[in-house]
């Protein structure tokens, strides 16, 4: 009776040493958003969409049932917090993967940390060449600029614009799709005439407006910008009398900026994801229901509308979830479950990694806009 | 450049210009009464718009803003209350490290408030599309507004100061606080009143320029820069001064972006302030005996 | 020599922390702990600057970045498309070229780290020479503006100018060879060594700063904070040590620029911001204006727990209040607080001492 006794607590102890680790695991993700500082209108909606995602996931009942621990780490978009934090989480929190930074600058500085360290990186940063040259362990899900700049300049060859102005903001969004524009201009047969960079703290524009203005040969401005400030060039702009065609990025998708704009934001064009449009979007459209799930969560929660900029921490984080979900916890095979995910539908568009291409979109993921009684409508010609 | 270009870009100098004056003349208020340059200027200016963005929800524009500049006032009031007021002779470089503080904190306040987005008040007349011609150029009509509440603000001051008791109390204390006290001035209370003043017209400005600069929290900072570059350059404590430099400021700023890229502006503008200060060290209208007395 | 005698603990305490960092297996703190030692090297030139020289300076993160963004750029910037220019081959042909591969595979000629850095900080100490000359003729909030518009411009131009990389600043910085094997830079493997050097230039500094407020210079430089024109009437060259204080802190700044850059393998426009010169002196009157140890010792604890990003998102909350605390209850540093009330528990005098001395 005995022996037997001490062979079922053994069989006991034995189970449970197998089966515990592998149930009760906790699996530890890291981020660094600019949550404060300012980028915070690029932090913020990304740390509050993490937030949520974690606590809907662990409601049920986490991954493969392992808990998600999320550690978000606050950087206010200064480069030095973001490599210290680097090194924290990877190093001291030993996590999984790290989700961000928000901007270009800060991803480029932890770049080669996460390399050498072999921790998957899933940049919410826009610049291209976050993603150019390829590192092994480091994604981005913004979609690309040059995309972006391709889509406005089709439809400028549409429009049969040839001659144009572009002003940025000084960030590095401004700073990448400034490069872009330029860069593939000749492409589409298309001249820039005036390049302006602005303050991301910007007052007022008028001064600068009224110098491309002043220029006869503009055609049609870009105004390339993420910053709350890209809003004054459409009311300067109207305010001044001039109606030429104003295109902006996808670093305009946030509807708050459309109200700020007011009445001067109207007609304005632009590339972005289909987040902004999803309920008109059509039933079969593989993102439609993620994505109004997503803003329908997110608004009830926060109230306050959904952006494209917490969307891509949402496509950061599914992505992670959905490698994990294969891969386990293990930061070498979740980094090739991500480079091999294919048609994997998200905020963003839908996402086919390779090893080539560590982020995924195609031009497709863009969807031309226009603002239309201060709503975002699909824009047709 | 062609005269239409010409006035554009003045009427832009004077816009900015005005804004900048108006925060510096903030700094010379409170720099009469006490010595100190108070760096939270800026966030007087952020608490003025967010707060009448906010009341606007329950109560028609001329209300919000009115009670916006007197909440404000409050505000100011019980900063000088609880950080000020109870020092004993402090040192220059105490107050600036205190307001710095003060700042940051309003700032820290005001996200958890109002959250990192941008916010503005409606153009008091017309739309974001409305504009006005003038001599060719077009402005928006809030532009007016701006002006004309910085003029207005600057005409009252000078009434106040020249003509009311209080006003004139006020000057004793700027001169020479300790004869004042021995007067029978209560030097304490001018200073509490010269932060209530204070914050009253940095929140004022902060209603009028939400719909051109829009609000948001952390826009102090920026403004208080330029408005403490200004009050410096126009001599501290004089408030003509400080209108002459912020709009010199704001020329310089508007017309360097003919000549620069608008990214080198602030580079140029400052650079030719800097160039001013270096010639005449106590501003261009500041007594050389004041700015020498005044130290740290 | 009796000023110096602190050093040893502060020795002791580096090391100790080092070898019980290594023995709890958290070498992972040295991390931070060296880049707050490099913030605390310009932090204690600005306090010899403000306290003992008597003269504000809100722009000295522009010091900081000139060090740090030039020799970024000098290492980083790839003049593998110059190679037909002279100038480019007569500095190969010296040998101050650096040719190699980024982690990519893309070829890179770049300039030497050890002549970049000399560049860095000749040209900071050149733009100080010229920049302090007309400012420090200035006096009060009139010196403050001035400092901080020199900061401000700063701040603009690597914000503008390509070749600084605009709002993303420079990346991959390489690691910058000192001697015997050792170099700057951030690969976990290089920590302990960079803990060591980091805190050897440090200490370093402390012992220059420290001689140098005990010898004439410094009792000038006292002089001339106490009464300018006492001092001058006495034959000290006031604006000569004004001047010299100046360039020196410039120095250091620049200093901690390169090796932070090389430490952290980039540099952002963040560095440069005017924001970050008001918290450098901000530290330093926390720490106590005339208090060297005060303003290190602040430097350190507050850039550390900043780093760690502790406070988490209220991080420039906690600052602001700590200034504020400090400065209303403790006027001449923290480090005065507990020092002076004991003496005065212990010894039962100095009772003429309760006034505010600031």
């Amino acid at each position: 009776m005995k022996k037997l006794a001490t062979k079922l607590l053994m069989a006991v102890v034995a189970v449970s040493l197998f089966a515990v680790p592998a149930m009760a695991e906790t699996i530890k993700i890291g981020a660094i958003l600019a949550a404060t500082g300012p980028a915070s209108f690029l932090g913020g909606p990304e740390a509050r969409t993490l937030e949520m995602l974690v606590e809907e996931v662990n409601a049920k009942g986490g991954i493969n049932g392992n808990k998600i621990e999320l550690i978000i780490k606050d950087s206010a978009a200064s480069p030095e917090k973001a490599i210290s934090f680097a090194k924290q989480l990877i190093e001291e929190e030993k996590v999984l993967a790290i989700i961000g930074p928000s901007t270009s600058g800060e991803t480029m500085k932890i770049k080669n940390i996460c390399e050498q360290a072999k921790t998957p990186l899933l940049s919410c940063g826009a610049a291209e060449v976050i993603v150019n040259p390829v590192a092994s362990y480091v994604f981005k899900t913004p979609q690309k600029d040059s995309y972006a700049v391709k889509k406005i300049y089709m439809e400028m060859n549409k429009l049969g614009i040839s001659k144009i102005a572009v002003l940025a903001g000084n960030t590095g969004f401004g700073k990448a799709g400034k490069g872009q524009l330029l860069k593939i201009a000749p492409e589409f047969g298309i001249e820039i005439v005036e390049v302006e960079v602005y303050d991301k703290k910007s007052n007022d524009l008028s001064a600068v407006v009224a110098k491309i203005k002043a220029n006869k040969d503009v055609q049609a401005v870009i105004n390339w910008s993420i910053v709350p400030a890209q809003a004054i060039v459409p009311k300067n702009m109207r305010q001044a009398g001039w109606d030429v065609p104003l295109f902006q990025s996808h670093g305009f998708g946030n509807i708050k900026y459309v109200e700020a704009a007011g009445a001067a934001a109207e007609g304005i064009i632009f590339p972005a994801g289909r987040l902004l449009i999803a309920d008109t979007l059509s039933v079969n459209n593989p993102q439609k229901a993620l994505l109004l799930a997503y803003s329908r969560s997110y608004e009830a929660k926060f109230k306050e509308p959904a952006s494209t900029f917490g969307g891509h921490a949402y496509d950061a984080f599914t992505i992670l979830m959905a490698a994990i979900e294969v891969a386990g916890n293990d930061r070498d095979k979740v980094r090739s479950a991500i480079e091999n995910m294919k048609n994997f539908p998200g905020t963003g568009g839908v996402f086919t990694f390779s090893k080539e291409d560590h982020n995924g979109l195609d031009m497709d993921a863009f969807q031309m806009m226009i603002v239309k009684d201060g709503k975002f409508v699909a824009y047709e010609k | 450049m062609t005269s239409e270009l010409f006035i554009q870009y003045l009427l832009a100098g004077i816009t900015y210009g005005s804004i900048y004056a108006i925060v510096a003349i903030g700094f010379n208020i409170i720099y009469n009464t006490t010595g100190i340059i108070n760096f939270a200027q800026g966030e007087f200016v952020m608490f003025g718009g967010m707060i009448a963005i906010t009341l606007l929800q329950f109560m028609p524009l001329p209300l919000a803003i009115g009670l916006a500049v007197i909440l404000t006032m409050i505000i100011g009031a019980l900063i000088e209350i609880c950080f000020i007021r109870w020092l004993k002779s402090p040192s220059v470089l105490r107050m600036i490290i205190i307001t710095i503080g003060i700042s940051i904190l309003s700032r820290e306040v005001a996200v958890h408030i109002w959250g990192e987005s941008i916010r503005s008040l409606p153009y008091f007349v017309g739309n974001e599309i409305t504009s006005i011609s003038i001599l060719g150029a077009r402005i928006s009509p809030q532009v007016l507004w701006v002006v004309a509440v910085s003029g207005l603000m600057f005409i009252c001051l000078g009434i106040f100061f020249k003509t009311t008791s209080v006003g004139r109390e006020m000057r004793a204390c700027a001169s020479n606080r300790k004869a004042a006290t021995l007067c029978g001035i209560n030097t304490k209370n001018m200073v509490t009143l010269s932060f209530i003043l204070s914050a009253g017209m940095g929140a004022l400005a902060g209603c009028v320029m939400s719909p051109i600069t829009y609000s948001q929290y952390d826009m102090g900072t920026g403004l208080a820069i330029k408005g403490f570059t200004v009050a410096i350059l126009g001599g501290l404590g004089s408030s003509g001064g400080a209108v002459a430099a912020g709009l010199l400021l704001g020329v310089i700023e508007a017309f360097s972006v003919s000549v620069v890229p608008l990214a080198f502006q602030d580079a140029i503008a400052i650079a030719i302030l800097l160039i001013i200060l270096f010639i005449r060290p106590q501003g261009l209208f500041g007594s050389k005996e004041a700015s020498a007395l005044k130290e740290f | 020599m009796k000023r110096l005698l602190p050093l040893i603990p502060l020795l002791a305490c580096v090391i100790g922390i080092q070898l019980l960092c290594s023995a709890t297996d958290t070498l992972y703190y040295l991390t931070q702990m060296t880049m707050s030692a490099y913030y605390s090297l310009l932090i204690i030139g600005l306090c010899v600057l403000m306290g003992y020289a008597g003269q504000i300076s809100l722009g000295h993160a522009g010091f900081f970045a000139i060090g740090g963004y030039i020799s970024a750029a000098l290492t980083t910037h790839s003049l593998v498309s110059f190679q037909d220019n002279s100038l480019v081959k007569l500095l190969d042909s010296a040998g101050l070229l650096l040719s190699g591969q980024t982690l990519y595979g893309e070829e890179l000629l770049v300039v030497n780290p050890t002549l970049a850095c000399f560049v860095a900080i000749v040209a900071a100490a050149l733009i100080a020479v010229f920049i302090g000359i007309p400012v420090l003729k200035l006096k009060g909030h009139y010196l403050a503006m001035a400092t901080l518009g020199f900061g401000i411009i700063i701040y603009r131009l690597v914000l503008a100018v390509e070749y600084f990389g605009e709002a993303d600043g420079i990346s991959e910085v390489p690691a910058f060879p000192l001697f015997a094997g050792l170099s700057v830079s951030g690969n976990f493997a290089d920590r302990v060594p960079n803990y060591y050097i980091a805190w050897g230039i440090l200490l370093i500094g402390m012992v220059l700063l420290l001689n140098l407020i005990d010898s004439r210079v410094g009792r000038g430089l006292r002089g001339i904070h106490g009464s300018e024109e006492a001092a001058d009437a006495m034959g000290v060259n006031t604006a000569r040590f004004k001047l010299q204080t100046f360039v020196l802190s410039a120095i250091f700044a620049a200093i901690a620029g390169v090796f932070l850059t090389h430490y952290n393998g980039g540099i952002g426009p963040s560095e440069a911001g005017v924001m970050k010169s008001v918290r450098y002196v901000a530290i330093v009157a926390v720490g106590g204006m005339a208090n060297l140890w005060g303003a290190m010792l602040m430097g350190i604890i507050l850039n550390f727990l900043s780093l760690r990003g502790v406070f988490g998102s209220y991080d420039d909350a906690v600052f602001g209040f700590i200034l504020i605390v400090i400065m209303l209850f403790a006027p001449n540093g923290i480090l005065s607080i507990n020092v002076r009330h004991q003496l005065r528990q212990l010894f039962g005098r100095n009772k003429q001492d309760d006034g505010e001395e600031a």
